[in-house]
């Protein structure tokens, strides 16, 4: 199970870095929505697979879980990271709108218009 | 759970509520800089209670440690609170006289106060998940004072300023999860035990680059620093000032924190990269800023170049290193947030930040240029002030070390960075203005006050702690002695300290 995971996570990367070196912005972030969803997989796989394991209860009167269990926490932390990540995201999006609608162009190299050259217009 | 930790972090986030209630209502910037006031006094009574007592310690929720999140201000901590704070209420004070009308109906003043929370919580955690979301609460408060205003230019920088931050971001969190299946823990104090009781050292090294990279790229680290000039000149002055100030050193004091507490396990392997990373940091920082025809892009440049002196205290690693750092570190967020803060009144005088279309401050407004002497005097080092004792520190501490090549690199450095700021003097403040104004102080009234108190309380401070710097050395070295051995850290954590 982990060499399968392993094995996506590879795929989602190496996806992601091409679209990321694509040189378009939009390209660019679902790139970066790709890794971020393969780092989150990272995570839930650091927390073990456990196949046709248990819930992690723990009975009456014991102190730890019955049986093959996977630790609950990685999930609690990718939950947190997915909000957060959505939220980003979210506003990465509407920058590159905004973007688009200002500098008319959301080609990479032709973004320059902060580190223009002194003698290139800077209204 | 004491409230010494709690106060400094609940009041920017109770004065952001506030502010954006009142935001409409003119008296909303007012509340927002008595909050910072008030902010200042819980982060002094802090402090105070730091110096008293060693380490003071918070269990969110008496979770104990490792199992809840550890709130945890050591020396260290506490010194960048407080100057977290201090700074915070000099430019809450500027931005009264900067930012207009509409701006504030955005939400400036309250996106303002939560940045200041996130930027307190990153330093008092002490939980590594727990930085993470402190984090991410500077990161998208500075991604909103980023943009307030939305010129063409702004829109530019935000752009490369936001992805390269998201990408340090996934770097952080997948460093974190991977860490914490080689180990179990998040706490810091618990992981410093578990990473040097772990059999797999190895991996471990490998997971402390995960950290380095993404801290160094928050922290504008060669060759991770092009987002920096690329937006810290775009915003409003008080944004430019704070994110000046404030911004990139937290991701040095995450480097200083993790690799001081957590990966000091493989220094033969660490080090060198940090020498390597420091020595092009200041080397391309400051030749960036001798290139720069924009003021505020200039000292954007010089922060990077000054980030390098503070990785080589973390790279040379003796205490007389670290202390040398972290009292570079004080001196720095002050002189820099002074400095963006002139450049931000010289541009409203000269009606530019170019500085082909500047000049003249000096004849017509010599308040002005005055206020401008004393950072740009410090920056460069020159006795009394802070740079100069900062850097007799580091000096001597990598003198100490025996490394001859970076002593002369750190020379060379200061004397270009006094270059870059003679630049700056000679055209801004001395040369005629080319289209003939003549900018004067008058010209900043109604809020010539707002604007220029901060700037002279800035000065002052630096002014006052370069005559008097042997109490902060005391602190700094206290500071750094406690970072190189964090029993008393790890203890207060987890010896089940109140």
């Amino acid at each position: 199970m982990e060499t399968l995971l392993a094995m996506t996570l590879g795929c989602l990367v190496a996806a992601g870095v091409y679209l990321m070196l694509a040189g378009d912005l939009l390209r660019f972030l679902f790139g970066l929505t790709l890794i971020s969803n393969a780092v989150n997989l990272a995570i839930f796989t650091s927390g073990r697979i456990t196949v046709g394991g248990t819930p992690p209860l723990v009975p009456d009167g014991a102190y730890e879980p019955a049986g093959d269990v996977a630790n609950a926490l990685p999930q609690a932390l990718i939950l947190t990271a997915i909000v957060i990540g959505f939220g980003l995201f979210a506003f990465a999006l509407v920058l590159t709108l905004k973007a688009y609608g200002l500098l008319g162009t959301i080609d990479i190299d032709k973004m320059r218009l902060s580190e223009a050259k002194p003698d290139e217009d800077k209204a | 759970m004491s409230w010494y930790l709690a106060m400094p972090l609940m009041t920017p986030v109770l004065t952001a509520v506030a502010a954006y209630l009142l935001r409409g209502s003119g008296i909303g910037r007012w509340v927002a800089v008595a909050g910072s006031a008030l902010g200042l006094v819980f982060a002094l009574m802090l402090m105070n209670q730091v110096i008293a007592a060693g380490v003071v310690t918070g269990q969110m929720s008496d979770w104990p440690a490792p199992f809840g999140i550890t709130l945890i201000a050591d020396l260290f901590s506490g010194i960048m609170v407080l100057l977290t704070a201090g700074v915070g209420l000099a430019v809450a004070v500027y931005a009264c006289g900067e930012i207009d009308d509409d701006l504030e109906e955005m939400g400036f003043f309250a996106i303002f106060q939560l940045l200041l929370a996130g930027v307190t919580g990153a330093f008092l955690t002490g939980d590594l998940f727990n930085l993470y979301v402190w984090f991410e609460v500077l990161l998208i408060s500075s991604f909103g004072l980023l943009i307030l205003g939305g010129t063409r230019q702004q829109i530019d920088g935000a752009v490369k300023y936001v992805v390269l931050n998201l990408v340090s971001t996934i770097i952080f969190l997948c460093g974190l999860g991977l860490l914490y299946g080689a180990t179990g823990t998040l706490n810091m104090a618990d992981l410093r035990l578990a990473v040097d009781n772990s059999d797999q050292q190895g991996l471990v090294t490998v997971l402390s680059m995960f950290f380095l990279v993404a801290f160094a790229m928050k922290a504008a680290v060669f060759p991770l620093f092009f987002w920096l000039p690329a937006s810290y000149h775009t915003p409003t002055s008080a944004v430019s000032a704070i994110f000046a100030g404030l911004l990139s050193k937290v991701g040095v004091y995450a480097l200083f924190r993790t690799f001081t507490l957590i990966f000091d396990n493989d220094p033969a392997y660490t080090q060198p990269i940090l020498y390597v990373a420091a020595a092009l940091t200041m080397v391309t920082g400051i030749l960036g800023a001798l290139a720069q025809t924009d003021m505020r892009r200039v000292m954007s440049y010089q922060i990077v170049s000054s980030i390098g002196f503070l990785i080589l205290g973390l790279a040379i690693g003796t205490p007389l290193a670290l202390a040398g750092a972290i009292f570079y570190l004080v001196h720095n967020i002050i002189v820099k947030v002074n400095l963006f803060l002139v450049a931000g009144v010289a541009t409203r005088l000269c009606g530019s930040s170019e500085m082909s279309r500047m000049g003249g401050v000096y004849k017509t407004a010599p308040l002005v240029a005055l206020l401008f002497l004393v950072p740009a005097f410090t920056l460069a080092g020159f006795p009394p002030l802070t740079g100069f004792w900062a850097k007799v520190l580091l000096v001597q501490a990598a003198l100490e070390a025996g490394n001859w090549g970076m002593v002369a690199l750190v020379l060379i450095v200061s004397l270009l960075t006094i270059w870059s700021l003679m630049i700056v003097w000679a055209r801004v403040f001395w040369a005629a203005h080319p289209e003939g104004l003549e900018p004067r102080t008058a010209d900043l009234a109604p809020v010539r006050l707002h604007l220029l108190l901060p700037i002279a309380a800035l000065g002052l401070a630096s002014i006052l702690i370069g005559l008097f710097p042997n109490g902060l050395i005391v602190l700094v070295q206290a500071a750094a002695a406690q970072l190189l051995d964090p029993q008393a850290y790890v203890d207060a954590v987890l010896g089940g300290a109140p």
